[in-house]
């Protein structure tokens, strides 16, 4: 159900809107960290990787203003329907994209770890499944800010081919093993990248429940219309 | 105020009581609505939380909900007119025993109109005409052929103001009962007023002064005084008229409890401004609007996901 107007009250509509400009906020950064993160990787760059570290905490300190302002919400304007849907929604929101944040953190890390440059053949997949994950993080906090359920269904039907990325990095990196146990070490880094990517594009698939349930009031799952999953 | 001209004494007066929570003419059936059979809380709420029958995506989904039990009170395509104003229109809704039911709306939607129908308070308004069916266990209080006075001693009302007699706290109480020959002895007359104050929560606030004047008490305890009375003739049902909008914080917390010690005793239908309070509440919402009902559900699914846009705007406050 759509908003129709703004509240009889301008302040609860100022105070759900900067709600959602922190959402969109952290969601900025988060995708940054992601795409950094991959670039830092592919060119061996430590000190943009040290970089990427370093700010994952404004996302942390976002997450927790997030809260606050969620709380005080709730407390001082005592939302309803589609209202506390929101607000409900963007506390559990920021939580995943602190959590996303985490993820890019974790990849960046692993740059200094991964030695010799050497050629390997997942690492030519990776940014591009880094792309659609992130790609997944964007669109679905836009569907969050639009209240568009119809966005947040297409962002969860792209969540297929970040694991279909990650089936074919996942087997092309046991083969690289196998042939040669030098590459152990790096190629687990680089699977955990790749790990990481996968769980990026599930919690923009769970971001994207969240965003529909608060936009219709209906669980994404209960939906209409709905074909039974496989 | 002299209680007594207002009150009609004897059965055959048809004049209505307009400022009387209780009225006159015991019940034939004597008092039923209580005791034995009655469910334990937790069946209650096992009751209220089953699923059971999906919402209705249509406005009005009254008779959708609940289906497969009979109802305390039911009305069906009522409407009020006002002159020729059409004040309510064709109004469907059901009410059980077991469920407290909020009525919702902004000033003028038709809300309390609906509830004087109820017990037809709307008697009173020589210019209000009622149209439509309303049964209390599938009798129809509409026909000519109704006592009112009975009807309103089976369904009780509260108001807004508390409005007690300038009387006793005592006689607040037993004076329903007396005049109704609820009791046949003095003794007995002393029970049903511990028990009526105790129920409405008040007795261990008053028992020590019983004598002094009903209005000496704060509002809330007044508030609580006027439900004993309502109480103390064993009504069936209680409306509820906006009960707390003249009482502070804590008298409303007071009277939302007793709601709830109530409901399984009572059918309950409460009127309210007071979103939060019809939140906290009741288990059943009807939201009104311009006369209309627009929607009718579960309390928990009205406030988190209504599924009209009026109900939506309202109750987030975007309404006008």
């Amino acid at each position: 159900m759509q908003q129709a107007s703004g509240h009889t009250l301008k302040a609860f509509d100022e105070d759900i809107e900067r709600l959602r400009a922190l959402i969109s906020q952290m969601g900025g950064l988060a995708e940054h960290a992601i795409s950094e993160a991959m670039r830092c990787l592919v060119q061996r760059d430590t000190e943009g990787a040290a970089q990427i570290v370093q700010d994952d905490k404004k996302l942390d300190a976002l997450e927790i203003e997030t809260e606050r302002r969620a709380v005080q919400l709730i407390a001082l304007r005592a939302p309803m329907a589609g209202d506390l849907r929101d607000v409900v929604a963007a506390l559990k929101i920021s939580g995943v994209v602190e959590r996303i944040g985490d993820y890019a953190k974790n990849i960046a890390k692993r740059v200094p770890l991964i030695e010799s440059a050497g050629r390997i053949e997942p690492l030519s997949l990776l940014p591009e499944m880094a792309r659609l994950a992130s790609g997944m993080v964007h669109d679905v906090l836009d569907a969050f800010v639009e209240r568009d359920a119809q966005a947040a269904l297409s962002v969860c039907e792209r969540d297929e081919a970040v694991d279909d990325f990650y089936d074919s990095i996942f087997r092309a990196l046991l083969t690289h093993m196998m042939e040669n146990p030098h590459n152990i070490g790096q190629s687990a880094h680089l699977l955990f990248v790749a790990k990481n990517l996968e769980r990026v594009g599930d919690h923009a698939t769970n971001i994207a429940e969240m965003v529909y349930y608060a936009a219709t009031g209906i669980h994404m799952a209960d939906r209409p219309g709905k074909s039974p999953r496989l | 105020m002299d209680m007594k001209e207002k009150m009609p004494i004897t059965p055959v007066t048809p004049v209505p009581t307009p400022s009387v929570a209780i009225a006159a003419e015991a019940r034939e059936d004597g008092p039923s609505t209580v005791e034995p059979g009655q469910p334990e809380p937790s069946k209650l709420d096992a009751e209220v939380a089953a699923p059971a029958i999906a919402v209705s995506r249509e406005a009005n989904a009254g008779p959708q909900l609940d289906t497969g039990r009979d109802p305390k009170m039911s009305a069906n395509d009522v409407s009020v007119f006002y002159g020729e104003k059409k004040a309510l229109k064709d109004v469907s809704i059901r009410i059980y025993e077991d469920l407290v039911t909020a009525f919702i709306g902004p000033s003028g939607c038709g809300k309390s109109t609906f509830l004087r129908c109820l017990n037809r308070m709307n008697d009173t308004i020589p210019s209000a005409r009622v149209q439509g069916r309303i049964e209390l266990d599938g009798e129809d209080i509409t026909s000519p052929a109704m006592d009112v006075v009975q009807l309103r001693a089976r369904v009780g009302m509260v108001f807004q103001k508390p409005n007690p007699f300038p009387k006793s706290i005592y006689e607040n109480v037993a004076y329903g009962p007396r005049i109704h020959g609820l009791s046949s002895s003095r003794s007995e007359l002393d029970g049903i007023v511990e028990k009526s104050l105790k129920r409405a929560g008040l007795w261990e606030e008053v028992k020590d002064r019983l004598q002094e004047s009903g209005t000496a008490l704060s509002g809330g305890q007044q508030q609580r005084l006027c439900i004993a009375r309502a109480i103390a003739v064993d009504p069936e049902v209680i409306l509820m008229d906006e009960p707390c909008s003249a009482l502070d914080p804590i008298a409303t917390a007071k009277i939302e409890e007793l709601i709830h010690e109530l409901r399984g005793r009572y059918a309950i239908a409460i009127v309210t401004h007071n979103m939060q309070q019809a939140a906290r509440v009741s288990q059943r919402t009807a939201f009104f609007h311009l006369g209309e009902l627009v929607e009718y559900g579960k309390t928990s699914e009205i406030f988190t996901n209504p599924r009209q846009q009026r109900t939506q705007d309202y109750i987030t406050g975007r309404y006008g």
